[in-house]
Order: C-alpha cells, then structure tokens, then sequence
C-alpha cells in the first residue's frame, strides 16, 4: 500500500472509518473494501455511467473520485435504494414493469443516476434540452427528450434505452 | 498509478503554501480529468492538494452588477445558477452541452478551465507528444487529426483544447482572478489559454503554483442576449467537433456589441476578433455575418483530414448570429 489516509464516510446509512490508499477510488473502495458489488465497473475513466452512485445526494462517476477526498461524504449505492422494509424504490419497480434492462449491467448505474436527474429537475436544474419557456430556478418538467439528454452519461450496451425512458417517465412526479 | 501523497488545503493561502512546500505537487478539483490521465499515467504527480473543498464555492453578485463564481462552484451549480441562466445565458448553455450530469456535479469551475486536450496522443504513452513529452515528436500532425485544430497551430502541436465552458468565457469577456504565493493577479479568460507555438506543454498563462480563485462575468455583458451552439458526433456526452459561443446586441439597426468565441478549433477558444471588427457599426444582415465569418476563417490552415471543420466552424457560427439578431428585430 502507498500513503494512505484516514477516511470515514457513510455509507448507504452506515459509517465506515478507513485507511485507504490514496489512490483508491470510490468504485473501487465500495466493491472490494466493502464488498459492494451493485457499481459497476465499465470503463473507469467516466465515459459509461456504470459505476454512478449518490454522494451527498449528488450523482457522481465513482469511478473518478479518489475516496480520501470524500472524508465525512453520505454514499448511496443501488444496495441503498431500496425502503427499510426493502420495498423496492418505485424507480426499481417502473425498470422491472417496463423490463428496462438486458443484461443488467448497466441497471445499477442506470437507477442511481435516474435518481439524481429527477431530484436535479426537481431543484431547477436545466438541461441542454430544456427550452426558454421554463423560468430559471423553477423544477424543470420532464417529458422523454429532457430524460434522454439528463440520461446520455449512463451508456447500455444492450441498448434499453426506449425502455429505461419509459420506466423513468413512469415515476416523474 | 503511481503513490501520492494527499493534503486537504482548507483556504487558498493554504493551498498555495502547500503547494510550493511539495514538490511534484498538484491541485485537485473534482479529479473527473486529473484522476483519469493519473489512471493512464499521463500525470505522474508526486502529491495532490486537493482545492475542491476551498471556501470558493459561492456565486456572489458585485456592487457594479459583475459577477463572481468561485473556483470551486460545480459545473452543474453555475449553469443552474438564475443569474447566470438570465444574464449570461451562453455560459449555462455551454456547461450543459459539455460531458454529463455526473461529471459536472463533480467538475469545478478551476478544473474545467484547466482541462487538459483529448488528444489521443497525448493520453497514450506508446505515442509520441510534444505535449506530453517535449521534443518526442507530434503523432497527430501526420496521424489521425480529424479532431484537431485548424487555426493557430504550429509545427509542435495541433490540438484543440477541450472546454466548452471556456468558450463562453472568453465570448462573454470574462476574467480569470489568480492567487500565487507572491500575491494575485488577473488575466482575461480569452488570454488565459495560450496557442501551442514551439511550448506546446503549456496549455495556459499560469505561472506554477498559481491557483484560479475565481471567474468574473462582466457586468458590461450582463443580460445581452448570448447563446451557444455545438456540433459533435452524438447528440449529446460528446467533445465538440467545432462550438460557437456568441454575444450580440443591436442598437439603431446596426450591431453595438458582439463577442464571438470558437470551439473545437484551436488549441484555446478562438476570439473571432476579424469577424467582430468587421460586425461592429454593420447592419446585422445574414450577409455580413457570412462575410465576417470568411474573413475570420480566411486564417484558417486545416490538416489533411479536418478541412470540414472551417465550413462547420462557418455555418454554425453564423446561424447563432442569425438568430440572435432576430430576437433583436423580432
Ligand atoms: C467522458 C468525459 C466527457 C467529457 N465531455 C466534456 C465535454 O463535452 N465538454 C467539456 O467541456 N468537458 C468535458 N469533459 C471534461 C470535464 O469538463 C473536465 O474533466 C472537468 O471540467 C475538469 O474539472 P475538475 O474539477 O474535475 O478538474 P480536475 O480533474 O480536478 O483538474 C483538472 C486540472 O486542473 C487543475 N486544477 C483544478 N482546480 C484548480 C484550481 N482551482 N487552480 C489551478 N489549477 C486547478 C488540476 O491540477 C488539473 O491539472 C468530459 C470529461 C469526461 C471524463
Ligand atoms: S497534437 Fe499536441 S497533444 Fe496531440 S500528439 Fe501532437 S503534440 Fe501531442
Ligand atoms: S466505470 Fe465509471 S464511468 Fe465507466
Ligand atoms: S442492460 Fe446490458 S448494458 Fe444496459
């Protein structure tokens, strides 16, 4: 191991104080440390989405983020998704009524980060997409284009996007 | 990748003392390009400051109706940020267009001015790279340059730099406020990134161990009208093939303002300061705009695979300015 330091962060609600190596990255941290398996590794150079997660509520490239800048972070994984009663979250359910995904391998990525856009949307974040008419600041209203294009970093091999459109349009507020 | 020491700097005086008591030392903002061309092994840094969690995280309005944006602000915060969507509507349109949701609510506004090019040369180590590795030769002047530049490259390098950001910036004539251990100091955005003459290693006027602290929009571009436009192989999570960021403002039929700003063309965004002599006082016509375009790109040396970028530079540029003058008569 290279210099390392302490870390704590929590995660999916609860807390974890480690000594990572520097050169960890969260993806990495979360799979192997912490036998988290739901992010997954494509890439690892942020240009597929699979290993999107929620730190502070914020989708992020787990892949890009060295952990020990995240000391004193709250993470959520896929694995967290779910209610205490491990309810699915209604976003698990629309992927599976909508049959969103092939094989699967993006799916973790996919509903993490589906979640950070409607909560983007949701705080008034625009999109490339988003046309004059929506006052800046206001929630921003979803239809399939604004998905597609909040949607674009998280990449399917198998190509479900009609389908992981649909799903996410099922849950819009 | 290669061992590191790791210091979280908690204000700028503490970073810029951090870094210069480190040798090998580099800043880190949201890591979403150092952290990857660490990964390739393209940067070797011997320790990182991590500067993302500095106190410059703010947007704060100044007394003469300019704009401050901290070094630290996420790219996905400044482009929601209402008086940037409502008085320099070109930067938040550039942000947008520019990598995904995830990556901008890591990247920060530091980081993303001093991005480093996507050239694929530079970011593979088989390959020679003036700009990686001084003297070992340009691979993509006679290789693959598709995405290259076609103004103001040199012999040493024909990259283009990146950031779509920095193309409004330097249209909005925005400026760069810097901190080094001797004090601060402030450059133009448009003069911030340099061309790649014979030290095509240097991508920008930074001195070593100077930190951007923030980005001031203007007040004298505040609320006229500005848009962007970009152009790249997929609709969208794309680098672009050539970009225009554009600030237009009509007064008496004849234009008052215009900043133009190019895109995926040069080794910094390209200040189209021929086209804006030749607009300024001139009626804003379809026709003046085309012919300030071509006097503009009449500069313009393609390689031998990116000559289309000089039309697409031409057409693209000029439907902004069209449609912005025709929110003027409209
Ligand atoms: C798949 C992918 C697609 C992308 N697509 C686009 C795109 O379409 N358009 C676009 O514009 N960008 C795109 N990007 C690039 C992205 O915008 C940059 O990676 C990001 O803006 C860098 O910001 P950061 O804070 O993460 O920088 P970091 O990676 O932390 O740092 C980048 C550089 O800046 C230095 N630095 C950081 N902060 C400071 C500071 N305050 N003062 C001095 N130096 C500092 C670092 O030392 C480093 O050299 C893409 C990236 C990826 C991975
Ligand atoms: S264009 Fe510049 S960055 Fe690319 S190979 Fe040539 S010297 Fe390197
Ligand atoms: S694994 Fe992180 S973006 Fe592909
Ligand atoms: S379901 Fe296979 S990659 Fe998306």
């Amino acid at each position: 191991m290279g210099p390392a330091s302490r870390t704590t962060l929590t995660v999916n609600g609860r807390e974890h104080t480690l000594t990572v190596d520097n050169r960890r990255v969260l993806l990495d941290l979360l799979r192997e440390d912490l036998d988290l398996i739901g992010a997954k590794k494509g890439c690892d150079h942020g240009q597929c989405g699979a290993c999107t997660v929620l730190v502070d509520g914020r989708r992020v490239n787990s892949c890009l983020l060295l952990a020990v800048t995240l000391d004193g972070s709250e993470v959520t994984t896929v694995e967290g998704l779910a209610g205490p009663d491990g309810e699915p979250h209604p976003l698990q359910r629309a992927f599976l009524e909508r049959d969103a995904f092939q094989c699967g391998y993006c799916t973790p990525g996919q509903l993490c980060s589906a979640v950070g856009a409607l909560a983007e949307a949701a705080a008034g974040h625009p999109s490339a997409v988003t046309g004059p008419g929506v006052r800046a600041g206001d929630p921003v209203p979803l239809g399939a284009s604004e998905i597609r294009e909040r949607m674009s970093g998280n990449l399917c091999r198998c190509g479900a996007y009609p389908r992981i459109v649909e799903a996410v349009e099922d849950v819009i507020p | 990748m290669r061992t590191f020491d790791y210091v979280r700097a908690r204000t700028a005086e503490e970073a810029t003392a951090a870094w210069a008591a480190t040798p090998g030392a580099r800043y880190l903002g949201g890591g979403t390009n150092l952290v990857d061309l660490m990964k390739l092994g393209v940067e070797r840094p011997e320790a990182l400051v991590d500067v993302s969690r500095l106190p410059l995280d703010t947007v704060e309005e100044l007394p003469d109706g300019s704009l401050r944006v901290g070094a630290t602000v996420r790219n996905s915060d400044l482009a929601a940020h209402p008086l940037v969507v409502e008085g320099w509507p070109a930067l938040s349109r550039a942000l947008l267009s520019g990598a995904s949701g995830q990556l901008r609510n890591a990247a920060t506004t530091g980081g993303n001015l001093l991005q480093r090019t996507r050239c694929p040369y530079f970011q593979d180590l088989s390959k020679p790279c003036n700009k990686r590795e001084p003297g070992s030769g340009c691979g993509a002047r006679e290789g693959v340059h598709r995405d290259h530049a076609v103004l103001g490259h040199s012999p040493h390098c024909v990259a283009t730099h990146p950031s779509d950001m920095a193309v409004a910036l330097a249209a909005l004539d925005a400026r760069v406020e810097l901190r080094g251990t001797d004090g601060g100091r402030e450059l133009a955005a448009e003069a911030f990134h340099r061309l790649p003459g014979d030290r095509p290693e240097l991508d920008t006027e930074l001195r070593p161990g100077e930190l951007v602290t923030a980005v001031v929009l203007p007040a004298a571009t505040r609320g006229l009208p500005s848009a962007y436009r970009k152009v790249r192989d997929r609709a969208s999570y794309a680098f672009a093939l050539a970009s225009a960021a554009v600030v237009l403002s009509v007064a008496d039929g004849v234009v008052a303002h215009v900043g133009i700003a190019l895109g995926g063309v040069a080794h910094r965004p390209w200040r189209a300061r021929r086209a804006e002599e030749a607009l300024t006082g001139a009626a804003p016509t379809r026709a003046a705009f085309e012919h300030a375009l071509e006097l503009e790109l009449s500069a313009a040396e393609p390689l031998r695979d990116n000559g289309y970028k000089v039309p697409l530079a031409r057409s693209l540029t000029v439907d902004v300015l069209t449609r912005l003058a025709a929110r003027h008569s409209g």
